[in-house]
């Protein structure tokens, strides 16, 4: 049995550098995997000497590796980001809720991603890709300060080209050779058109975003329990037993990340909890 | 904002009434609509294509400030004196909309107060609608610094 509070060591294999600050890291099990990970889950990332965060798988290899995308913040997410190939870093997990993306089988799937937040949402579209016919309209809607701060850069392009998923990224300060949308995510997803009978909506992004954006699906008629939210909280043991990530009744570590707006909604309007 | 929305809460009658101030227009990738300070005389609803609404920025050029979409109104500087554009428009790739003349949308209104209001609460709403998304990217929510 895995012992829940002990780092298993992962070797860095690959690193992609997504923008200035953010790189997906590539990890490989030095000795022992760690459970398959579900879209929207998170492994505590251990970087020796330093400290442990949490940070959300954004690929999931079938050998066992993992991806993670991590954005430099402060000491532990930096040290992180510095870490080069051959490095080992610790990994805890899977821990948290997943997106399901099997829910949203026959239906319209709109996932709306702001900034870093399209890292975890990337295996929910991989998945969605794989079984493409088993969705009708598949959606991304994502945003980023300035056309260089999107993650995946080449990837939303290569699916939209597919025709397989309907792609809109729109950036707050267009920079010369943008000609894409400017403006906020909540713009392109009021356009959509939804038949909010068969809509399915993945929330990812810094708070006040989410709360924006499902305000616009609400307001379409989207029940909020078909509106999914990935919540951030900072967490210590990943595990349900320092109390650390609390957020009122919830314990994000283990009730969360990805909450339905029924349970979210009222939490993420109340300022500090 | 659907195209719908615009027409939400008229009659069939009014509806023509609207529909005669209007014409369709079709624009080529990177014509002008409408240049900042120009006379504000139209409103667009967009129904193919994107506009990007711009600004003349010293040594930067014009810098878009937002894209518009399907189902998107375009311009009200013409509802409100000193009816002059506060933006330029361009064609981003082909647009097609259909084109509503201020002048006769304000003696519509004039004529008909209950046309006016219901065409103003539209108008209010999508005004609403873009000065919360504005204030959506002042907070520069993307970026933890
Ligand atoms: C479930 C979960 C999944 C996550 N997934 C990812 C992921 O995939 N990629 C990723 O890059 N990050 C992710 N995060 C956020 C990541 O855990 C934090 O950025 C990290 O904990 C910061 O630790 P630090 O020691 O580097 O910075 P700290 O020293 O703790 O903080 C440095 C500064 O950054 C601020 N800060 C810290 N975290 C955040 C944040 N999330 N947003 C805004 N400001 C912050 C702090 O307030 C402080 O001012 C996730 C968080 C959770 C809870
Ligand atoms: S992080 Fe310890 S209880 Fe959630």
């Amino acid at each position: 049995m895995t012992e829940p509070m002990l780092p298993v060591g992962y070797r860095v294999i690959g690193r992609t550098i997504e923008t200035h600050d953010a790189v997906t890291l590539g990890l490989e099990p030095v000795d022992r995997s760690l459970d398959r990970f579900r879209p929207g889950q998170f492994a505590m990332l251990y970087a020796y000497g330093v400290g442990e965060i949490p940070i959300s798988i954004s690929g999931i290899g079938d050998d066992g590796t993992l991806l993670h995308t991590v954005r430099s913040v402060g000491a532990v997410s930096r040290a992180l980001h510095e870490a080069q190939p051959g490095a080992v870093i610790g990994v805890r997990g899977p821990f948290g809720t997943t997106w399901a993306p099997e829910d949203a089988v026959g239906n319209d799937l709109v996932v709306v991603a702001g900034g870093v937040g399209l890292a975890p949402l990337r295996p929910v579209l991989l998945a969605a890709l794989a079984e493409r016919s088993a969705y009708h309209r598949v959606v991304l809607i994502a945003g980023a300060r300035t056309p260089d701060d999107f993650l995946f850069r080449a990837e939303p392009d290569v699916w939209a080209a597919s025709g397989d998923l309907d792609v809109v990224l729109t950036v707050d300060r267009p920079a010369a050779g943008w000609d894409g949308p400017v403006g906020f995510v909540t713009e392109p997803l009021a356009r959509l058109q939804l038949d909010p009978e068969r809509t399915v909506a993945f929330l990812c992004g810094p708070e006040p975003m989410m709360r924006f954006s499902a305000r616009v699906l609400l307001r379409d008629q989207v029940p909020a329990e078909r509106i999914r939210v990935s919540l951030e909280r900072s967490m210590k043991c990943g595990i349900a037993l320092c109390g650390h990530c609390q957020l009122g009744p919830l314990l994000v570590c283990r009730d969360g990340p990805v909450v339905s707006h029924t349970v979210a909604g009222p939490l993420l309007a109340v300022p500090e909890l | 904002m659907s195209s719908a929305g615009l027409y939400d809460g008229l009659s069939a009658h009014e509806r023509e009434a609207l529909l005669r101030t209007s014409h369709e227009e079709f624009y080529d990738d990177g014509e002008r609509l409408f240049d900042e300070g120009g006379y504000a005389g139209f409103c667009w609803l967009i129904r193919h294509g994107r506009v990007a609404l711009d600004s003349t920025v010293p040594g930067r050029g014009q810098v878009v400030v937002q894209t518009l979409g399907p189902g998107d109104l375009l311009g009200w500087s013409w509802l409100i004196p000193p009816y002059r554009w506060h933006f330029g428009a361009r064609a981003v790739g082909t647009v097609e909309a259909t084109v509503f003349d201020g002048e006769q949308l304000k003696a519509l209104a004039d004529q008909d107060p209950r046309l006016g209001y219901v065409l103003t609460r539209h108008l209010l709403g999508v005004v609403l609608d873009r000065l919360q998304s504005t204030r959506a990217r002042l907070l520069d929510l993307y970026s933890h610094d």
